[in-house]
């Protein structure tokens, strides 16, 4: 069984992401995306990694890929523009995609042949003790292990935010903004004025 | 039809018949194929039995599910004309209460139409992704002890994962019917979403935190045993012990945000009709627009039910003592739910809209800071004290 | 319990995240309104930090499961890196606000950058190395671009963001590949394994990290970007493009060859010769048709990162000692470059062409001797400081019998004087051009401080060097 839905989680996967890459209109692209998304999650799923599979798609596909198909639809993309420009890359692209194909299957044929010419360094990872589930596992590792690089990601992530903010937020002047604070706070002596009309003369 | 009529009768008949024999012998055999694999499956493999047994409690829960949203869906409908002094929906059988029934017939029967402009695959789509989603949601909610499809580790993060992805169907339906309303709609429905689901998750973690499961069923158990009526010596006083009161601010946090993440009044503002017509449904008719109606009402239940799951204790009796303990759980389960439904009811009944920059405040500024907040109050009490965790 | 982790060798870096982060919420609290309060306390802030790296003493310490390593290098490197940032903050304030580019998020930019520099300093691990090279670089990308309404300025910043994201990427490459063949992301693991022979996929792993690196420090071939963002990016900025962040980047790499490679050293000195010879050429020869000033700092920055990394290549203690000394040295040379070009401004509009320059020591003679001075030291005319720089790196270099690289850095250095004795004879036997407006005081202040060194460094030069010799051996 779980062969199967490897092989289908795999074949989905592959197939959805060339469709990435290959279908024509951007925002299919995207929904393509997607899927491969969430059979990456399904491959996590079986390999018993489920904290790892949900983070998958509440991020990438809950969050992430909200934001892409958001910019993807409103972006007015010019096909005719961006095959021309396909064609007069191709040779280069090729070229690069070539010399990467040549590496990998220098590495992983190296590796097939014989694991040990890894020379991967053993013991450097730890078991993971069976009466915790993996959510914990990886709380673990990451709080106290990686704290040093959980930290700095963050401040990474906020000097994006800042550097974001500095780049795009213009205060515009003459905005009338409301104040909540200020409107829940009126009360009928400031909001109200009570006058008397006198009768035929009005106010 | 007229080739038939001009053929000789006779000639007919006699085709008929053959055609009769033909497709019985295959049909014969198909289903002696049928049978032996199914025999083959049954004894010679031990996963069939259980993809069997699962296909069947699905169909059971969806079928239970599906008719009592049915009525949830009048029930919402009758609560809206009292709380406006309308008598509501009245005319198809007892009381108008087989209103949703004829609805559904109503629907089926009708035309799809499909706009010439539409990007017809992904307009089909969106209807079932919004359906499908919503009740591939109810595949780890336990509706009482061990009435579960599937008891997944992370079952609290798949309902969540399951909920985020509400806003495909919303978006795809909005884009592909190539239409200005629909089109606005999807933008606000993508930003809404996202935006409130952080809050969501903040209040899911609190709760998490307290148990120190992401399992649905351990966090009702936790509720159960643990809490405050145990801590003063009174565990029969169930109902004490539920997350509702050491996690006030997070229940109503999660409350309103559930009405925002289900594009519920007050925060509808993707179908707001004032503005939008009716947003990313204009364009659609007949079944789609039936799925799309059937997906946003079962992700109302589904978050009634993590309401309840979260704050309400699930399937678990509000005191612990006969007779309350005999009403078996599923009783209960559905009773609270109602309960939170009826709440859903009463707010878009008596809230009037937002309007879209006060949803994003309410969202970013408000909820946000609060729900954070309230994640380091309770880790550092949790921590502090040794309170919270199952064992 | 779960064990604590060691913080102490962090001690400077926590206290300035600390800091930092207080002065973003007091910047998003007050506004605008307290640019002025956020500028002083951030230098106050880095010198704080200086002076606890500096009372560190460079005791050796390894924190956080061994990713954070202090050293008497590290030491050595963050007091140069800390001294960089604190001078080009102090020159720009006064600057920038000439150009109503006001804005205090500059300071907190400048703040989280140092802070990832000493990150990449201190990195004993590629993924510290990539998570401090990527703080740099992120809040690097945005101060240049932070002359929004700025044509230019934006164009060098996307220039520099798409280019550095392209060799973040061939970094990140490399670092996936060493840790696939090594299984481990640790130099110390690494160097263990590669230790007797390493694996095809870690040399290869290698070449893409080095080329990772020698983008951030310019060098040739990688070096394409950097004209282009000194000339867009406020002169301040590019100040500050050409001191610390080199200096970190410089240290990462150093650091990366001679703790995680020493075993197949025979194979990176190849590569870092190449670079070497090839930064050092370009840098003389490419300089010489330029007319704005920023433009030839620029290929010169180029070609001093060439001669930098002369003693590198070499890969003895002594060598690194070269490279630390070198670039100690060109860290106040280009401070006081680049202060001098802070101070070209006329009737209140900054200039960059070289030709501003003709008769400066007629109008302004102080000026004129300072920046004299840095040229000369960049020529690498004794008794300057510029000599003794390029000195010890050749000498290194032919101790390690690289004969061929010493001669030709000494030819390109040659050439390179051209250019810089063609800024010397403009400016003293040209016709003068109107003055330039009166300077800022610590822009002034700056120069001076940098003038002085460079020019009197000769008489005490043993404390510079024995540091940088102590620093060294740390490594090995």
């Amino acid at each position: 069984m779980a062969a199967l839905f490897f092989y289908l989680f795999s074949a989905v996967l592959i197939a959805s992401a060339f469709m990435v890459v290959a279908s024509r209109n951007p925002v299919h692209s995207v929904l393509y995306l997607i899927l491969a998304f969430v059979n990456a999650a399904g491959l996590f799923v079986l390999l018993g990694a489920e904290f790892l599979a949900m983070i998958l798609v509440v991020v990438y596909v809950g969050a992430v890929a909200v934001l892409f198909l958001f910019v993807t639809m409103m972006l007015d993309v010019d096909f005719a523009e961006l095959r021309q420009g396909f064609q007069q890359y191709l040779p280069f692209g090729a070229l690069i995609a070539l010399v990467f194909a040549a590496e990998l299957i220098v590495v992983v044929g190296a590796w097939a042949i014989d694991p040990s010419v890894l020379k991967v360094v053993q013991g450097g990872s730890t078991a993971i003790p069976s009466d915790v589930s993996n959510t914990q596992a990886i709380g673990r590792l990451l709080y106290t292990k990686y704290i040093y690089f959980f930290q700095a990601a963050g401040l990474v992530l906020l000097v994006a935010m800042i550097g974001a903010i500095v780049l795009t937020l213009r205060e515009r002047s003459g905005v009338k903004r409301q104040n909540v604070a200020q409107q829940v706070a009126r009360t009928k002596a400031t909001a109200m004025e009570v006058k008397k009309a006198p009768f035929r003369a009005g106010v | 039809m007229t080739d038939l009529s001009t053929r000789s009768p006779a000639s007919g008949a006699s085709a008929k018949i053959a055609l009769f024999g033909v497709l019985g012998a295959i049909g014969l055999v198909a289903l002696g194929v049928a049978i032996y694999v199914l025999w083959w499956l049954f004894t010679q493999t031990d996963w069939f039995l259980n993809v069997v047994i699962y296909a069947i409690e699905a169909v059971v829960l969806l079928v239970c599910l599906l008719v009592i949203i049915a009525f949830l869906l009048l029930a919402d409908r009758k609560i809206w004309a009292a709380v406006q002094l309308r008598r509501g929906p009245n005319v198809v059988g007892p009381f108008g209460l087989f209103q949703s029934f004829a609805d559904l017939l109503k629907f089926v029967f009708k035309e799809p139409i499909i706009p010439a402009g539409a990007n017809k695959g992904v307009f089909l789509l969106a209807p079932l992704v919004t359906c499908m989603l919503a009740l591939s949601a109810w595949a780890v909610i336990p509706v009482a002890w061990g009435w579960v499809i599937s008891d997944i580790n992370v079952g609290i993060l798949y309902v969540f994962a399951i909920s985020s992805l509400g806003v495909y169907g919303v978006i795809m339906g909005g884009w592909a019917s190539n239409s200005k309303y629909p089109f606005l709609s999807a933008l606000r429905a993508a930003a809404q979403m996202v935006s409130y689901e952080v809050s969501i998750g903040f209040v899911i973690i609190t709760a998490l935190l307290c148990v120190g499961s992401l399992n649905l069923t351990d966090i009702v158990l936790f509720q159960e045993k643990y809490g405050l009526a145990t801590t003063l010596g009174v565990p029969w006083l169930t109902f004490l012990n539920w997350f509702w009161l050491p996690l006030l601010p997070m229940l109503v946090i999660f409350f309103v945000s559930a009405l925002a993440e289900t594009n519920r009044p007050p925060f509808d503002l993707s179908e707001a009709e004032s503005e939008l017509v009716a947003g990313f449904m204009v364009e659609y008719s007949s079944t789609p627009y039936l799925l799309f109606m059937l997906g946003e009402y079962v992700a109302i239940v589904t978050m009634c039910s993590l309401t309840t799951i979260l704050f309400f204790g699930g399937w678990s009796s509000p005191l612990g003592f006969a007779p309350f303990i005999w009403v078996p759980g599923v009783i209960w389960f559905l009773l609270k739910v109602c309960f939170v439904f009826f709440m859903f009811a009463m707010v878009k009944a008596f809230v009037p809209r937002y309007r879209y920059d006060q949803l994003m405040r309410l969202g970013w500024k408000v909820f946000l800071p609060i729900s954070l907040g309230y994640v380091a109050i309770v880790a550092f009490v949790l921590q502090v004290t040794g309170w919270g965790g199952l064992n | 319990m779960l064990p604590f982790p060691v913080l102490a060798p962090a001690l400077p870096e926590i206290i300035l995240v600390v800091g930092a982060l207080c002065l973003v919420l007091l910047g998003a609290i007050q506004g605008d309104g307290a640019r002025r309060a956020i500028q002083t306390l951030s230098v106050g802030l880095l010198i704080v930090v200086l002076g606890l790296v500096h009372l560190s003493g460079g005791k050796q310490g390894v924190g956080f499961e061994g990713a954070f390593i202090a050293d008497g290098f590290a030491q050595l490197m963050k007091v140069f890196t800390l001294i960089a940032s604190i001078a080009t903050l102090l020159m720009s304030f006064q600057w920038l606000e000439r150009e109503r580019v006001e804005r205090y998020e500059y300071s907190l930019l400048v703040l989280l950058a140092t802070l990832g520099m000493m990150m990449m300093i201190s990195a004993n691990d590629l993924i510290a190395l990539y998570i401090g090279l990527e703080l740099q670089s992120l809040a690097l990308y945005v101060v240049a671009a932070i002359h929004r309404d700025n044509s230019k300025a934006t164009e060098a910043g996307l220039k520099y963001f798409v280019l550095g994201a392209l060799s973040s990427g061939m970094l990140l490459y490399g670092a996936s590949l060493i840790y696939g063949f090594a299984g481990t992301t640790s130099f110390s693991g690494i160097a263990a394994v590669v230790k007797g022979g390493a694996p095809l996929g870690v040399v290869i792993g290698l070449v893409f990290l080095l080329a990772g690196m020698a983008f951030k420090i310019s060098a040739v071939p990688f070096h394409m970007w950097t004209p282009d963002v000194y000339e867009g990016a406020p002169t301040p900025v590019a100040a500050f493009f050409s001191a610390g962040p080199k200096m970190a980047a410089m240290a990462m790499f150093v650091r990366v060859v001679i703790t995680a490679f020493p075993a197949i050293a025979p194979q990176w000195q190849q590569i870092v010769i190449f670079i070497s010879i090839a930064s050092m050429a370009l840098g003389a020869f490419a300089a010489i048709g330029q007319t704005n000033i920023k433009r030839l700092l620029a290929y010169s920055s180029i070609a001093n990162m060439g001669y930098a990394l002369v003693g590198l290549a070499a890969g003895t203690p002594e060598g690194v000692q070269g490279v630390i000394t070198y670039m100690a040295i060109y860290l106040v040379t280009t401070l006081g470059s680049f202060g001098c070009v802070l101070l070209m401004r006329r009737d209140g509009q900054a200039v960059e062409t070289i030709g501003d320059l003709a008769g400066l020591s007629r109008t302004r003679p102080w000026l004129a001797f300072s920046l004299a001075a840095m040229m000369f030291s960049l020529a690498g005319i004794p008794p300057l400081a510029g000599f003794w720089a390029k000195f010890y790196v050749f000498g290194a270099a032919i101790n390690a019998k690289l004969f061929a690289l010493a001669i030709i850095g000494v030819v390109t250095s040659v050439v390179g004087a051209y250019y810089y004795l063609r800024i010397v004879k403009l400016m003293y036997f040209d016709e003068p051009k109107p003055a330039f407006d009166r300077g800022d005081a610590s822009v002034n202040g700056v120069v001076i401080v940098c003038t002085i060194f460079v020019a009197l460094l000769s008489i005490a030069p043993a404390a510079l060097f024995n540091a940088a010799a102590a620093a060294a051996r740390s490594l090995f």
